[in-house]
């Protein structure tokens, strides 16, 4: 770790766990931003604790590493078990019913970062009083957005319920297939609330699209920059968030690669490690760590897919598209609206599953050759989130590595902080503008830090400002 | 009293963090052997859909981890509250509570068992022998008050006995997840 630097402001979570995120902002001599640094712990546990157990059982361990997304990474593992078992097919209900579980997943978790922390921002506004920008004034000013984020994450997690099993010990997803189909009973009480459900996500994208329109000239410089971007992708190039090939493209939306099997991610991913952070830094290995580095999630998605095959949420991308001319969107800013689309994409194929009889099917699960090394690669609601395994003749893990959607967006998050902090400081005081700011810049990334630690979701901001002599001048806390 | 079916018993934390397991580990158990009309829950954490659930019933059990406090476990009745947090996918039982009122317009009472346990900090699907030992002792607990025929009650008349406040309210209020 680099040496303690007297000109710093520490922006810091307080947690009972060492070791959390927090954000420094390291100033010059002139007491200008000189550089900010996002830094978050990431736990380094979880190769040691599946080493040696069998492959069969990944699928359900790997839920332990985050009580967040789960599903995500049940899907992933269970994607590279595939590969192990030799199932490059799965049956059409094993694969229609995984993607029920992923869509209900996207689905749930979109909803919750909207309405419960992305939508007192966009509401209010970033400078209104802390003590109304949050959810709880949503609900008194706005009562049914609150209500409808509630309901909406509710029939997310209960498809989830219905798809994977116990929402604790998950076991849908098996290597080769899924240990479930969906019942008649199941599918129509899904059937039952989807259009309400539909017709608030809609309502959705409409508040996130209507607020990026409307203050677009602002949010165009907030946090933003130029950036590459990755995805998987349909071989016929549409969004896919369930299976693909990856695709890269520049800040103008040129090709650095294209329907690339991720079973040799390896060739064209590479991890930097800084002596200043836990967590690694992905970058493009043809480019390089200092141009190779990109943004995943929704926004990366909508630029890199050629299209949405759904009708509504490819009518809200094209209107998205038309804000760049066509050209990709490197407004941090236009996570909120682009991950409202995948809103409603995510709505359209739960419905389009739904109405397909194919999840009463009872060919469940295939296997083929068996292999000794697998990667799943999955769209994970944060973005893209690599498993990659490898096991022995006795069918125990001997390597596991992975790579987080908060992973791939390390350096983005670095950069969007930094960009807020020039923008925004001023003197040596920590405005609750500024604090504000960073919290926004942060979360239109909706990052996962509970990967890196149990103790999730605990994410106040403590601000400290410290002087040249390394007395604290100022503290201030979200 | 409280009515059956209106009890909500809902154990959190994640498994695969060992003592941060107590939570669903109790869960686990309660479910096998709780009477009729007593629900059981359990997830690695409570989010905004839990006060859904909550809203439903009269009275609330959460039951997590502790870091801190008394062993074998303290007891604590939960206020509704208005949480702020800067990027929580998670939410605190008393703001799940809150919640509740704000959205759903239902405060059921509402308590939080702390069982402490002792080690949280690796991957590892045990609990320690100590906390183990705690969550035997609260079951214990919880057993007698759903014998008692009126749960909500035992746990008023027990609050005293075996309530805790950290110096740190959050460690006195949320546990370990």
């Amino acid at each position: 770790m680099s040496a303690p630097n007297p000109n710093r402001i520490v922006i810091e979570p307080v947690t009972r766990v060492e070791g959390h995120g927090k954000v420094t902002i390291l100033l010059d001599d002139q007491k200008k931003v000189k550089q900010a640094r996002l830094h978050v712990v990431e736990f380094r546990g979880f190769e040691r604790f599946i080493q040696g157990r069998p492959y069969w059982e990944v699928p359900v361990l790997v839920q332990r590493l985050c009580g967040i997304c789960p599903v995500s990474h049940h899907l992933a593992a269970a994607k590279a078990m595939d590969v192990i078992v030799g199932a490059d097919t799965l049956t059409p209900t094993a694969e229609k019913m995984r993607r029920l579980m992923h869509y209900g997943q996207t689905f749930q978790s979109h909803a919750l970062h909207f309405f419960h922390l992305v939508s007192p921002d966009l509401l209010f506004g970033f400078d209104a009083d802390p003590a109304i920008r949050n959810v709880i004034g949503v609900a008194q000013k706005f009562p049914e957005l609150a209500v409808q984020g509630v309901m909406m994450r509710k029939y997310g997690q209960e498809i989830i319920k219905a798809t994977s099993g116990k929402k604790i010990h998950g076991t849908g997803a098996i290597p080769g297939g899924i240990n479930k189909n969906l019942s008649i009973a199941e599918r129509d009480e899904f059937l039952k609330d989807l259009e309400q459900q539909m017709s608030w996500a809609r309502g959705a994208l409409k508040i996130a699209r209507d607020f990026t329109v409307t203050h677009l000239k602002d949010l165009a410089d907030f946090g933003s920059f130029n950036s590459n971007h990755l995805s998987l992708i349909r071989e016929d190039g549409a969004m896919d968030l369930y299976h693909g090939n990856l695709r890269a493209i520049d800040f103008q939306g040129n090709k650095i690669f294209d329907q690339v099997d991720y079973q040799g991610y390896t060739k064209y991913i590479k991890e930097e490690v800084r002596d200043w952070s836990y967590m690694k830094f992905p970058f493009i290995t043809s480019l390089g760590p200092e141009k190779g580095w990109y943004r995943v999630g929704p926004l990366a998605r909508l630029n890199t897919a050629d299209f949405i095959d759904t009708p509504e949420a490819e009518a809200a991308r094209k209107e998205f598209m038309a804000v760049t001319q066509g050209k990709p969107n490197n407004i941090t800013m236009a996570y909120h609206w682009s991950r409202m689309i995948e809103l409603l994409h995510a709505a359209e194929k739960i419905s389009e599953l739904l109405h397909d009889k194919d999840l009463q099917g009872t060919d469940l699960v295939v296997k083929g050759q068996r292999r000794e090394e697998g990667v799943g690669l999955i769209e994970a609601p944060r973005g893209t989130l690599f498993h990659h395994y490898k096991v022995n003749e006795d069918d125990q893990i001997v390597m596991a590595n992975l790579i987080v959607s908060t992973t791939h967006n390390n350096e983005p998050m670095n950069r969007a902080v930094e960009k807020v902090a020039k923008d925004h400081l001023s003197g040596v005081q920590i405005t609750e503008g500024l604090l504000n700011r960073v919290e926004v810049a942060i979360r239109a990334y909706d990052p996962c830090l509970s990967c890196a630690t149990h103790a999730m979701g605990k994410m106040p901001l403590e601000v400290k400002l410290v002087g040249p002599d390394g007395e604290v001048l100022d503290v201030r806390r979200s | 009293m409280t009515a059956e079916g209106k009890v909500l018993i809902f154990g959190f934390g994640n498994p695969g963090r060992l003592d941060d397991g107590l939570g669903p580990a109790f869960a686990q158990r309660m479910e096998q052997e709780t009477p009729a009309g007593v629900t059981v829950d359990c997830d690695y954490q409570l989010n905004v859909e839990d006060a859904s659930t909550v809203a439903q019933h009269e009275l609330v059990l959460f039951v997590d981890a502790a870091e801190a406090g008394p062993e074998p476990f303290w007891l604590n009745r939960l206020e509704p509250v208005t949480h702020l947090s800067f990027s929580s996918h998670s939410v605190k039982p008393d703001a799940l509570l809150g919640m509740a009122r704000d959205v759903l317009g239902k405060t059921p009472s509402a308590f939080i068992l702390g069982i402490r346990g002792y080690e949280f900090n690796e991957f590892g699907e045990r609990l320690s022998e100590q906390a183990a030992s705690n969550l035997e002792a609260a079951l214990d607990f919880v057993r007698n008050g759903l014998c008692s025929g009126d749960i909500g009650r035992y746990l008023k008349q027990n609050e005293h006995r075996y309530g805790w406040r950290s110096e740190t309210p959050a460690a006195s209020m949320e546990g370990a997840s």
